[in-house]
């Protein structure tokens, strides 16, 4: 077998990178949610569908107004968080003393819905949303090509896992967030309103989803069926990188992403059954993932 | 005061289904036992034994293929292929399950939907075996159960059978205990019982149940496919579940029953049966957590304690 040319593996790193960064927006919301709440959302690749569905609703609705992508991304996204908001004060607020069985189940009633009402609402057919003008073509890597649009993406990535990093390990509210997912009774005891925190770090969770499915919209067709197939990818990642670990979150979408990207090319038929088998293998040595910490209470 | 043999009763009013010579209620009679002997196996690890398996569709699908294939591949008769594809289940289910009964909660549940989906990609992607996504079609009725009655009866036979088997194993010292570890794992380790075998024994059992149905399922269907083994099909039957009530016996049976009925109905008017699905799901969680056989019996109870206090 000859060596494959380098310039097309530099373009294969780079493709997964960019999956990595949208694999990391929807499972950093997932991890966080989970490390707080303790509640395994379903309906996570639902509010991820959701943005990607709001987005276009929008750019369709803005027609030919410039810098239309961009309001829409930040509408969409905010329109998913605020979804997200009023479905755990309403609803998702009153299984919390319940068996964890009752709220997975919960969130999959959450994940038949949401995918039913965007079919009512935007069909069954394949939409697509095209890039925003100014990060339209390609820029040359080595002789071969890459759309500018996934370099902005692989950008993004970084910024918003930095702006995380600062605000959950530099802020009052992020101290609170990560005693949050220590100790819950204790910050409550402590006089923190617990209550008004699930909600927030459930809206914030949400639209990183939203935003996950707002950003992805110029790379691929928005169709049904987008929710189901992100949210195992989604569990993958959180699990190899540790539920509640926000790095771990990051970790397993870089890994899971480049996985997916090299697999393809090495062995095609079991890169599928391999990803799957990589969360078994972490699940059994580290049940709490590689970057994760045991549970406690 | 005697208990009252529902699970007899309705298996001979289920004798009767085909006197009323309607295909479509053949269908659908033979979907519901089938998928009642794979709720009702779930429910030994869900309701009986307190795991939360998300990837019983893993056995299911194994059961199905294993029987599908030897009819197909190495003309094997119908009834060794069955129970073969039951076995298959309850060994994948010993190789999986000592894994996964390590862990408990959440992490049991990721664990058994990983194994699920390493069984769905599988088939997914083995085509030279399974026929890859276009699945394996062309399993043919054996030939002394050629017409849908005779399936119809066949099914009713083996589902009874093996209820009446799962029944007699929460009924024993053993099915007891697995309550024990449900209520109180630690108490239960330290009374001396061995939690993790126990709790593997229940997987291995429940494995073979699902499998068999599996099997069952695939002939009845003329094929199989990856989907069997997908979450989506565990999900499935959680939800039946948890609709007829885990801490009955015949309760995911039940479940099975409501949910497959209604689905034929509200399919014949709309065809967003996952909304329904959805809000029905949603209501059930918070209004009737007991599912409908848990509703019913609280029910039962509450009247015959006040016409005792009557009498």
């Amino acid at each position: 077998m000859s060596l494959p040319d380098p310039s097309f593996l530099v373009i294969q790193f780079l493709s997964g990178l960019t999956a990595a960064m949208f694999l990391f927006l929807i499972a950093s919301g997932l991890s966080l949610i989970f490390g707080v709440l303790r509640v395994l959302n379903f309906a996570h690749g639902s509010l991820y569908m959701l943005g990607a569905y709001l987005t276009y609703g929008v750019v369709a609705w803005l027609a030919n107004t410039p810098g239309r992508f961009w309001v829409a991304g930040v509408g969409g996204s905010i329109g998913v968080a605020l979804i997200g908001g009023i479905i755990e004060r309403t609803l998702l607020r009153r299984l919390y003393g319940r068996e964890a069985l009752y709220q997975l189940l919960f969130t999959y009633a959450l994940v038949l819905i949401i995918s039913d009402a965007a079919k009512l609402l935007w069909g069954t057919g394949q939409l697509s949303v095209s890039r925003p003008p100014i990060l339209g073509g390609s820029v040359p890597v080595f002789d071969q090509v890459f759309p500018r649009y996934n370099i902005f993406v692989i950008l993004l990535g970084p910024a918003i896992a930095l702006l995380f990093w600062f605000v959950l390990h530099r802020t009052r509210a992020g101290r609170i967030i990560r005693a949050a997912a220590l100790d819950r009774e204790m910050l409550g005891v402590l006089g923190v309103n617990v209550d008004r925190l699930y909600t927030a770090v459930f809206i914030i969770g949400a639209w990183l989803a939203g935003l996950g499915g707002a950003l992805v919209t110029p790379v691929v067709t928005i169709v049904p069926g987008m929710d189901v197939e992100v949210i195992v990818n989604a569990f993958i990642v959180v699990v190899i990188g540790g539920l509640g670990s926000f790095w771990g979150a990051l970790l397993g979408a870089l890994a899971l992403g480049q996985v997916m990207s090299f697999g393809i090319l090495i062995l095609p038929r079991f890169s599928l059954v391999f990803v799957y088998v990589l969360m078994a293998v972490v699940l059994v040595m580290r049940p709490w993932g590689l970057l994760g910490k045991p549970l406690r209470g | 005061m005697r208990r009252v043999p529902w699970g007899l009763f309705a298996l001979m009013a289920a004798g009767l289904l085909p006197l009323a010579g309607s295909r479509f209620y053949l269908y659908l009679g033979t979907d519901i036992a089938i998928m009642a002997l794979f709720a009702v196996s779930l429910n030994l690890l869900l309701g009986y034994t307190g795991l939360i398996s998300f990837g019983q569709a893993a056995y299911f699908g194994i059961g199905a293929y294993t029987c599908a294939l030897l009819m197909v591949r190495a003309e094997i008769p119908f009834i060794p292929s069955l129970l073969a594809g039951g076995l298959l289940g309850a060994a994948a289910a010993f190789l999986f399950g000592s894994f996964c009964i390590r862990l408990t909660q959440i992490y049991f549940a990721m664990l058994t939907l990983a194994f699920a989906q390493i069984v769905w990609a599988a088939a997914f992607k083995w085509n030279s075996l399974t026929g890859g996504d276009t699945g394996l079609t062309g399993v043919p009725f054996p030939g002394f159960l050629d017409s849908p009655v005779r399936f119809y009866y066949f099914t009713l036979a083996v589902v009874g059978i093996s209820l009446g088997l799962l029944r007699r194993v929460v009924g024993s010292p053993f099915g007891r205990m697995l309550v024990t570890i449900r209520e109180n794992p630690e108490r239960a380790e330290f009374i001396g019982v061995h939690v993790r075998r126990y709790e593997l024994a229940a997987f291995v059992i429940a494995g073979f149940f699902s499998g068999i149905a599996g099997g069952l399922f695939g002939v009845f269907n003329h094929s199989v496919f990856p989907d069997f083994s997908y979450w989506t099909k565990s999900a499935e039957a959680l939800i039946m579940t948890i609709l007829g009530g885990m801490y009955t016996f015949l309760g995911p049976a039940v479940g099975a029953g409501i949910l497959l009925s209604l689905n034929m109905l509200v399919t014949s008017y709309t065809e967003y049966w996952p909304l329904v699905l959805g809000l029905i799901l949603a209501a059930l969680l918070f209004l009737f957590p007991g599912g409908v056989m848990g509703f019913l019996e609280t029910r039962l109870r509450r009247r015959r304690h006040s016409e005792a206090r009557g009498a």
